[in-house]
């Protein structure tokens, strides 16, 4: 078997060995429940404290403000649901926008559902969201406003600390789901005056299914869960000792690599956007040129469909290439029959936002890998714009911007 | 997700470009829904499909279900042809993964709309 190269490292991110080792003794030998006072239930506390006050360090917070979690999903979840049962006198108004992660959209919809109002601020043509949009949209009755640090899809980077200036003048608890950010580029909760984040393991080299949430201390919220005192009584269960332990592994790990890993992904992300626009015809790129994940490269590419770009980069025909492995923005991989609302929100036309591509870098990727990549999408593009039967070279549909009007297969058929 | 007959008409599509001189095409589906798909037929005296080629724009079961198509076209009478369904493209495919079945399974509408085309031009002629 070919060896494989993983460019989906926004999805998810193989763990560090190193992680991987830290949480080994946590499974069999030394498997006491923190709760516990003998000896071994002692010694995991201990360890959990450990890791965080590592993740505390990471983020510029205080280890009492760090709540383990399940990942991200929950820990977004909690804020908005947790802020708005406990905020439900005060108002019952959240600013968010257009172009957050469903774990962000969802709990909203379902406040909206019970009677609360959200503003879904607009982006820009880059994914930004505008500070004073923010400042503008928030109301007597607005008790929260969540916004995403680094954009999962585009790479795009809120002006957060601009945001987070606004929130604090305002006195409006403020939310940033950080999961893309933490551990690939500096983040500090005091410089964002952010109230509450949210981060995971998972995308910084940790294992799945742990994650935490920040909450500044006063920050008033309602637990999501209901159970035993664990978390300081605010998240019940017995801790996942192990991944906590990973999470505090990776924290630590981050820290030490952050500032050189940071300087080389960012090249290794250029190299790559430079070398598609170089090697490719009616392209677009996705999100901020510069105020962009380190590891993030989102094209549309004109005439053709995600999915068979995904599937032709992962099965390849041809004996001696690596199969690649990447992510699409097409409807056809989102279970539903629209694109990606986050390209949508751009304004690219749903054409385009089918023909989205998103490449995603980690720690283990080399010039070499990028190289073999572009060769091979340069490729698999050729082959699929030639069985295309609406690429025409140079119609600039990438250069209009212009919205259409979307698909409508079920009248279609 | 894919079935190794779709895997393989995908990554070695049959019959795919455009008949010359054809005598009917059927071109289906919107590219803001990610899927067209532009069917050419050549057909003899007898009225059977002598050539059919494919162009597509779309995902891996749009691929796959119109070289699918192409091959089982290929010398049917225009009758016989117009029976192929949707159900037997994907199950000559050994089967489609269900959101697939709606969007992505507009190949054996693309031949019916050329044999449409074909006999719009020919009619009593």
């Amino acid at each position: 078997m070919k060896e494989a190269i993983f460019l989906d490292n926004a999805a998810t991110t193989r763990t560090d060995p190193e992680v991987l080792k830290a949480m080994e003794p946590w499974f069999c030998e030394k498997y006491g429940s923190p709760a516990t006072l003998y000896a071994p239930g002692s010694e995991a506390k201990q360890a959990i404290e450990a890791a965080r006050q590592r993740l505390a360090d990471l983020i510029g917070a205080d280890a009492k403000e760090i709540y383990f979690t399940s990942g991200a999903t929950e820990s977004n979840n909690w804020a908005i649901k947790g802020t708005a049962d406990a905020l439900a006198s005060t108002g019952r108004h959240i600013i968010t926008n257009e172009a957050e992660h469903h774990s962000i959209l969802m709990p909203c919809r379902f406040l909206e559902k019970k009677g609360w109002e959200v503003t879904y601020l607009p982006v820009d043509g880059d994914g930004l969201v505008d500070p004073e949009a923010v400042d503008g949209a928030i109301r007597d009755q607005t008790v929260l406003v969540t916004m995403v640090h680094g954009n999962h899809e585009i790479g795009t980077i809120q002006p957060i600390d601009e945001i987070g200036t606004v929130t604090r003048e305002k006195k409006i608890p403020f939310h940033v789901n950080a999961a893309q950010s933490v551990g690939h580029i500096p983040v500090d909760v005091q410089g964002m005056n952010c109230d509450l984040l949210s981060l995971t393991a998972h995308k910084f080299y940790g294992p799945k299914g742990v994650g935490a949430l920040y909450i500044r201390r006063g920050a008033r919220i309602t637990p999501l869960l209901h159970g035993g005192g664990q978390e300081r009584k605010r998240r019940p269960g017995t801790h996942n000792v192990p991944g906590i332990v990973g999470l505090g592994k990776a924290a630590e790990l981050a820290r030490g690599r952050l500032d050189k890993e940071m300087e080389r992904l960012t090249g290794l992300r250029d190299y790559i956007i430079d070398s598609i626009g170089n090697s490719m015809e009616d392209i677009r790129l996705n999100g901020h040129r510069s105020r962009r994940l380190p590891n993030n490269v989102n094209f549309s590419i004109e005439g053709i469909e995600g999915e068979s770009i995904m599937l032709s980069l992962s099965y390849p025909t041809s004996a001696d290439t690596k199969p690649i492995y990447v992510s699409t923005g097409s409807a056809c991989v989102s279970g539903t029959l629209e694109p990606s609302h986050i390209l949508l929100a751009l304004g690219i036309p749903v054409e385009l936002a089918h023909g989205s591509v998103r490449i995603s870098l980690s720690q283990d990727n080399t010039r070499e890998d990028a190289d073999n990549a572009v060769k091979a999408l340069v490729e698999v593009v050729e082959r699929l714009r030639s069985m295309s039967p609406v690429y025409k070279r140079g119609s600039k549909q990438c250069a209009s911007g212009s919205k259409s009007d979307g698909c409508d297969c079920e009248a279609a058929t | 997700m894919y079935s190794e007959k779709v895997m393989d008409h995908f990554q070695n599509p049959r019959n795919m470009g455009e008949v010359k001189d054809a005598d009917g095409v059927g071109e289906v589906g919107n590219p803001q829904c990610g899927d067209v798909m532009r069917i050419t037929i050549k057909v003899d005296d007898e009225e059977r499909i002598e050539d059919v080629k494919f162009k597509t724009l779309g995902c891996g079961a749009a691929i796959a279900t119109s070289s699918m198509v192409t091959e089982m076209a290929k010398g049917k009478t225009l009758g016989e042809a117009e029976d192929i369904s949707k159900k037997s493209v994907a199950d000559a495919l050994g089967g489609l993964p269900p959101q697939k079945m709606h969007c992505s399974n507009l190949a054996s509408d693309g031949l019916k709309k050329a044999i449409e085309d074909y006999r719009s031009r020919h009619t009593k002629g």
